[in-house]
C-alpha cells in the first residue's frame, strides 16, 4: 500500500473512532460537569446498551428498534441506581467512587450470570463494503460516524437550546445559586446520570455490529474516556469533543503507520503532557 | 500440611477437612462422615483452577462442563482406586495473581489432592511456581508449549492436551505444500501468540518457507483494520491465531480489507472456539482452513466413542450445547479436561496413591512420568497419544479442516510422529 492510501485509512479510522469516543466520553463528562462526580460505572453503562441491543435485535429482529430502545432501558437503569445508590450518599465524591465500583461490578457480573462469557454478533442494520483502489473499509463504520456525528450535535443542541439544558449548565455552574431560583436539582441530577448512561448506551449500541456485544467491553472504554475527558478538562463538553478528535486521530495515525502499542503510549504521554503544563486539561474551567 | 502431629491435633484437622467437604459437597455432615469411614479415606478431592470469569471464561464454562461429565462417568464407574472423584472448583477470573492465589487456596485450605484445569498461558505461567513451592501436582490443560520448554518445574504436567510448538510442527509442512511459501503471521502479543511465532517461522523457513511479516496484536485489541495494511502485497498465506472478544471482528475486518483479492488463509480454530461459523460477518471464512485439534462438526463416520463423549458432554453434531444451540462449545480444547482426568485415574490407581503428603505426590509423579502412549477410546477419543515423560508432555493428531458452507470439514489428519520435535528438556532430573 502507498503512503496516501496508509494516510488515508489512518484518517478513516481515526475519524470514525473519535466520533463514537466523543458521544461514549460526552456522558461521562455531563456526569462530572452537572452532578461533580466520578462515574466508573459509566463503561459498564456502555457494555449494557451493546448487551440489550443484542437481545432487541435478536428477539424482535430489529436493530434501528433496539437503538432506541438500549439507551432507554440503560438509561433507567441509570436512574434508577441514582435514587437507590448515589442520592441516599448524598453524591458525596469519594463515596461515590466507590459506589460506582461497585455498580460496574454488578452489572458485569449480572450480565455475565444471564447472558454468558461469550461475545455475540449483531448483524449491522446496513451493510456494504466500499472499495478503495487498495483496500476496502466497511461502510458501516462510515454511517456510525455519521450517527454519532448527529447525535453529538443533537446533545449541544440540548444543552445548549433547551429548558433542561439551561437547568443543567445553571447547576454545573453553581449548585446552590441553581436551587435559590427554582433548579429542581434532585431531578437534573437523576436526568443527567440518566442521559450520560443514555449516550454511553447509544455508543455501545452503534458499535455492536463492528464489535460483537460482551460483558468486558466496557473497561476500554471507560478508560479511553476518561482520558479523552482529563484531557479536554473535566467537565468542559467542548474540550471532550476537541480531546476525542486529539485521541482519535493520533491513535488512527499513530497505530496504522507506526504500531498501535507506540499509539496508546502517545496517547497516555499525552494526557501526562497536558496534566503537567495545564492542570485543568485543554479546556477545563478552574474549580474553586 | 503434615498430619503426622499430636493426636489431638488429627483429629482436629480430621473434623475440619469433613466440615470443608460437608459445604462444598452441599451435603449433610454425618452421610459425608459415614462414606468416609467406610473407604476408610472418602473421596478423592481434585482441586479445579477454572476461568469462570475474565477473558477466558468462555473456555472456563467448558472446561467445566466436560470435567463434570468425565466425573460423572469415573464415578458411575466405581471413582479412582475405589474412590469417589469430588471437585473443588475455584475461579482464578483468568488472572494471573488470582491464579496463583487459588493454587494456594486449594492447596493449603481445601486440602485438595491435586489441581489441574488452567488452560490460559499468563495464568499457567504464573500459578506454576506456587505449585512448585507447595510440591502438589499442578495438571494444566494448557496447549502452551511453557511446559514442555523445561520453564516450569517437576510438578507441572501436561498429559491430556498437545502444545502449540507440536500443532505447528504437524501443519506447516502441510501448509507451504498447499497453500503458498510466502506467509504472514498474525499472532496475539504475549506467550502463546510468541509460540506460534517462533516455531512457526522456525519449521517454515527450515523447508523453504519464507516469512514475509510478523504482526503481534495487543491481546486487548478491538478494532484490527489498521493492521491489515502491514500485510505485504506478495503473501501467498495470511496465517491467523487470534484470541479473546475481539476475534469476530478481526474476521470481519479482514474481509472488509482484502474483498476477493485475498490471499490464502489459515487459521488456528483458537480463534473461533466458542463461536458459531454461521455468525453473521464471518461469511469472508468460506474457503479458508483451519487447525482443529478435534473436529467440531460430527461426521458420518465418527467413532462410537466420539458420539459416546460427545452424548456425555452434551454437545450436538454442530458442536454446540444440546441445550442451546447458540452456546458453542470450545470443543479443541475441552478434551483435554475429559482425557487429563483419565490419566489422572490410571496414574492415581497404577502409583497406589493415598493421601497428600511427598510420599503420595512421588508415587504419583514418577508413575505419570513413566507412561508413554495413551490409546484411543472412551478415555481418549480425541485419538492415540503418545507421552514423553521427560517432558511432561502429550503428543497427539492434529487436523486440517477447511469452512465449506459455513462448517469445518476435516480434509487432513497428521500422524503423532508429524508433530514430535526434539525434546529441550528434562524434569525428571529436577529433585522432588
Amino acid at each position: 500500500m502507498s503512503l496516501e492510501a496508509h494516510l488515508f485509512l489512518a484518517l478513516l479510522e481515526g475519524t470514525v473512532g473519535a466520533l463514537v469516543l466523543a458521544l461514549t466520553a460526552l456522558g461521562l463528562s455531563l456526569v462530572f460537569g452537572v452532578m461533580r462526580i466520578v462515574n466508573v460505572a459509566h463503561g459498564a453503562f456502555f457494555m449494557l446498551g451493546a448487551i440489550v441491543t443484542w437481545y432487541v435485535s435478536t428477539l424482535l429482529g430489529s436493530f434501528l428498534l433496539a437503538l432506541v430502545v438500549a439507551p432507554l432501558v440503560v438509561g433507567a437503569v441509570a436512574v434508577v441506581a441514582d435514587r437507590l445508590v448515589l442520592r441516599p450518599i448524598g453524591y458525596e465524591p469519594e463515596s461515590t467512587i466507590v459506589a460506582t465500583i461497585g455498580l460496574l461490578y454488578i452489572l458485569e457480573q449480572a450480565v455475565l450470570m444471564i447472558y454468558g462469557p461469550y461475545a455475540r454478533p449483531v448483524t449491522a442494520p446496513i451493510y456494504f463494503r466500499v472499495d478503495f483502489p487498495s483496500f476496502g473499509y466497511s461502510g458501516y463504520k462510515l454511517i456510525v460516524g455519521g450517527v454519532a456525528a448527529i447525535l453529538l450535535v443533537a446533545t449541544w443542541i440540548a444543552l445548549a437550546r433547551t429548558k433542561l439544558g439551561l437547568y443543567m449548565r445553571a447547576t454545573q455552574q453553581d449548585r446552590e445559586i441553581a436551587q435559590a431560583f427554582a433548579v429542581p436539582v434532585g431531578r437534573v441530577y437523576t436526568t443527567a446520570f440518566g442521559a450520560g448512561a443514555g449516550l454511553a448506551a447509544v455508543a455501545g449500541a452503534l458499535i455492536v455490529p463492528v464489535q460483537q456485544a460482551h460483558y468486558l467491553m466496557g473497561l476500554d472504554a471507560l478508560l479511553l474516556s476518561f482520558v479523552v475527558v482529563i484531557l479536554g478538562g473535566l467537565g468542559s463538553l467542548r474540550g471532550t469533543l476537541v480531546a476525542a478528535f486529539v485521541v482519535g486521530l493520533s491513535d488512527g495515525a499513530v497505530s496504522v503507520l507506526f504500531s498501535p502499542t507506540l499509539a496508546k503510549i502517545v496517547a497516555t504521554l499525552l494526557v501526562a503532557l497536558v496534566l503537567a503544563v495545564r492542570g485543568r486539561g485543554l479546556f477545563g474551567e478552574e474549580i474553586a | 500440611m503434615s498430619q503426622d502431629g499430636a493426636p489431638t491435633l488429627s483429629r482436629r484437622h480430621f473434623l475440619q477437612a469433613g466440615g470443608l467437604v460437608a459445604v462444598g459437597a452441599h451435603l449433610p455432615g454425618p452421610g459425608v462422615a459415614r462414606a468416609a469411614a467406610q473407604t476408610g479415606q472418602g473421596p478423592l478431592r481434585l482441586g479445579f483452577q477454572v476461568h469462570r470469569t475474565g477473558i477466558g471464561a468462555v473456555y472456563g464454562r467448558w472446561y467445566e462442563r466436560t470435567t463434570m461429565a468425565a466425573v460423572k462417568l469415573i464415578n458411575e464407574k466405581g471413582g479412582i482406586g475405589g474412590r469417589p472423584v469430588e471437585i473443588v472448583a475455584e475461579d482464578d477470573g483468568t488472572d494471573p495473581k488470582r491464579g496463583a492465589e487459588v493454587v494456594e487456596k486449594l492447596a493449603v485450605q481445601h486440602k485438595v489432592d491435586l489441581i489441574f484445569g488452567t488452560l490460559f498461558s499468563h495464568v499457567v505461567i504464573a500459578s506454576a511456581p506456587r505449585a512448585g513451592e507447595l510440591k502438589i501436582p499442578y495438571i494444566v490443560v494448557s496447549e502452551g508449549y511453557h511446559v514442555a520448554s523445561g520453564r516450569l518445574n517437576r510438578y507441572v504436567f501436561q498429559p491430556g492436551i498437545t502444545d502449540v510448538r507440536a500443532q505447528v510442527t504437524a501443519v506447516a509442512p502441510w501448509i507451504l505444500k498447499n497453500l503458498g511459501k510466502k506467509v504472514t503471521l498474525i499472532f496475539p502479543d504475549y506467550a502463546f501468540g510468541h509460540d506460534h511465532r517462533d516455531f512457526f517461522s522456525r519449521v517454515a523457513t527450515a523447508q523453504g518457507g519464507t516469512i514475509r511479516a510478523l504482526i503481534p496484536i495487543p491481546p486487548t485489541e478491538t478494532s484490527f483494520t489498521k493492521y491489515f495494511p502491514r500485510v505485504p502485497a506478495d503473501t501467498e498465506v495470511l496465517y491467523h491465531v487470534m484470541v479473546g472478544p475481539g476475534v469476530l471482528t478481526f474476521v470481519k475486518e479482514m474481509g472488509e480489507h482484502f474483498g476477493a483479492r485475498r490471499p490464502q488463509i489459515f487459521g488456528f480454530i483458537d480463534s473461533l472456539e466458542g463461536v458459531d461459523l454461521a455468525s453473521p460477518g464471518l461469511e469472508f471464512l468460506e474457503g479458508t482452513y483451519f487447525w482443529e485439534a478435534f473436529p467440531r462438526y460430527a461426521a458420518a463416520t465418527m467413532p462410537p466413542h466420539v458420539r459416546f463423549y460427545r452424548e456425555r458432554v452434551g454437545v450436538n453434531d454442530n458442536g454446540a450445547s444440546v441445550n442451546d444451540p447458540r452456546d458453542v462449545s470450545t470443543f479443541s480444547h475441552m478434551f483435554g479436561c475429559w482425557e487429563t482426568l483419565f490419566i489422572i485415574k490410571r496414574a492415581v490407581e497404577q502409583s497406589g496413591y493415598k493421601k497428600p503428603g511427598a510420599a503420595g505426590y512421588r508415587a504419583f509423579i514418577e508413575t505419570l512420568e513413566g507412561f508413554q502412549s495413551f490409546p484411543e477410546g472412551t478415555e481418549h477419543p480425541q485419538g492415540p497419544k503418545k507421552f514423553v515423560g521427560r517432558l511432561h508432555q502429550v503428543f497427539g493428531r492434529q487436523v486440517v479442516s477447511k469452512v465449506e458452507k459455513r462448517r469445518l470439514t476435516v480434509i487432513h489428519r497428521t500422524a503423532i510422529e508429524d508433530s514430535m520435535y526434539a525434546p529441550e528438556a528434562d524434569y525428571t532430573k529436577q529433585p522432588l
